[in-house]
């Protein structure tokens, strides 16, 4: 999953969505123009909405093995590797 | 051969050798004297490759020879310079070289603070020469991170702590757990392991390094030069917490951004999944309004328009304007609505949003003039008598010509 691809494009959308705003309220663009960016606008919220709500919270623990390799264990919520037991 | 002696007796007892002396002289000592505190005047101070400290304990008439064993002087958080006033706790003994010894196991300054005051201002003041605590070197904290570490115990309340608020602010990351002793024998070495082993990571955009709370000695290692150095020389931007009311560590100077506690470390290393739906709705409402604006205008355009071609307007045309006038102050009028009664809720946002689509205000009647090459016409002058044009509306393109004013 994709913490990073939430990260990436969040971030993009949320910079795009200034950048429309911005340019819809200052900038003398033509209707049509005006129009695509409203359009492009409403689709950006909705992805960015979808992207907000994702949850994925993953919890691992870093250490180092005997050859010097590193090795990432997960974790549960009580901080248990599930494989424990 | 006879040899003569200077007395005519010889010992009757076998005689000791010096060993022997000096080993029944140390079993006295040991045995009579018990542990003591010491009080005195550091002289003489040497350290060994083995890690163990000699030196002397001076008042004005006479000074006793100390020695402080590696286990027991790596405890001592700073070496004592010369002439310092301490006490120094241990036990009587002989050494092998038959001098009367003090075996320090602790040592304390006599002035406020102690080692450890003198122990941070030389760590401090080494750190500054290198520009280790300047405001400059401060990093900014991502936005949005993926990975995010925590350098604590495994054991302790805080990895919990951060857990429990990030789940709740931004559940989108992958949170890394780098265990590390933080306080007693060896935890400066290994929170120096932890932080060698996060920056292998092959992502990490920010980490944490923190502990609760805990005494003076609980907190040392966030003390530690050392430690404060690599936590200055972590790729990924730092956040220091280290759970206490008054000292700062030397770890939270250098790291790029200090936290009270564990909780508050996390809460600044996440952005919070509700104050980011809060702005969605923000720009959602901006965006709707800029919208708004921009077709009044445009309509106000074209009825200024229709009012200057007056009568001589095609009938079809001056239709078509008039049910934009309408269905443009009618929308207006309930974008003006929406815009009032949505505040922060993120899913109503959504339906209006919808409900202003460009497509449904063309739906209602909205039309567009191109001329042959699909240039959009605005003005009376893109109206000459005779000319033909195109309108584009909802469900495809009516032809259209200009009449002849009168």
């Amino acid at each position: 999953m994709s913490a990073e691809r939430t990260k990436k494009s969040l971030e993009d959308d949320l910079n795009r969505l200034d950048a429309i705003v911005r340019a819809l309220e200052t900038e003398d663009v033509d209707l049509d123009r005006a129009l695509a960016l409203f359009e492009e606008g409403v689709e950006r919220l909705r992805t960015a909405r979808e992207r907000l709500s994702e949850a994925g919270l993953r919890l691992r623990q870093l250490r180092e093995a005997a050859d010097g390799e590193l090795k990432l264990d997960d974790l549960d919520r009580a901080g248990r590797r599930p494989t424990d037991d | 051969m006879t040899l003569a002696l200077p007395f005519d007796e010889s010992p009757r007892e076998r005689p000791s050798t010096v060993s022997e002396v000096v080993a029944s002289a140390r079993l006295v000592i040991e045995h009579a004297l018990p542990a003591q505190w010491v009080e005195g005047e550091i002289s003489n101070f040497k350290t060994y490759p083995s890690g163990h400290w000699y030196f002397s304990l001076k008042d004005p008439a006479t000074q006793l020879r100390c020695v402080m064993f590696r286990s027991d002087a790596r405890r001592v958080p700073a070496l004592p310079s010369q002439g310092m006033k301490v006490y120094a706790r241990g036990e009587l003994s002989i050494s092998k070289r038959g001098e009367l010894e003090l075996i320090v196991r602790q040592l304390l300054a006599t002035t406020e603070g102690g080692f450890y005051a003198i122990a941070l201002e030389r760590a401090r003041a080494a750190l500054e020469k290198d520009g280790l605590l300047a405001a400059e070197r401060k990093r900014p904290l991502p936005a949005f991170p993926a990975v995010v570490g925590v350098v604590t115990s495994p054991e302790g309340a805080v990895w919990h702590d951060i857990v429990a608020v990030i789940g709740r602010r931004w559940p989108a990351v992958e949170l890394v757990l780098i265990g590390a002793r933080v306080q007693g024998d060896g935890a400066p070495e290994d929170l120096m392991r932890a932080l060698a082993l996060a920056d292998r990571l092959p992502r990490l955009d920010v980490l944490i390094v923190g502990r609760g709370g805990g005494s003076r000695e609980d907190l040392w290692a966030f003390n530690d030069e050392r430690v404060a150095r690599a936590v200055a020389a972590s790729r990924a931007p730092t956040i220091a917490a280290v759970g206490h009311e008054t000292d700062v560590t030397l770890t939270e100077l250098v790291a790029d951004v200090r936290a009270a506690t564990p909780s508050a470390a996390a809460e600044k290393a996440v952005p919070d999944r509700a104050d980011l739906a809060r702005r969605l709705a923000v720009t959602g409402n901006g965006l709707a309004a800029a919208v708004a604006r921009r077709l009044e205008l445009a309509e106000e355009r074209v009825s200024h328009a229709a009012t200057r071609l007056g009568g001589s307007v095609d009938r079809r045309l001056a239709a078509t304007l008039e049910r934009l006038r309408r269905h443009g102050t009618r929308m207006g009028a309930a974008c003006d609505r929406r815009l009032a009664a949505r505040t922060a809720d993120v899913a109503r946002l959504g339906a209006s949003l919808d409900a202003l689509s460009p497509l449904k205000v063309v739906g209602r009647g909205y039309s567009v003039a191109r001329d042959a090459g699909g240039r959009v016409l605005r003005r009376v002058a893109d109206f000459p008598a005779g000319r033909e044009f195109r309108l584009r509306v909802t469900d495809g393109e009516v032809p259209a010509r200009a009449e002849e004013r009168t």
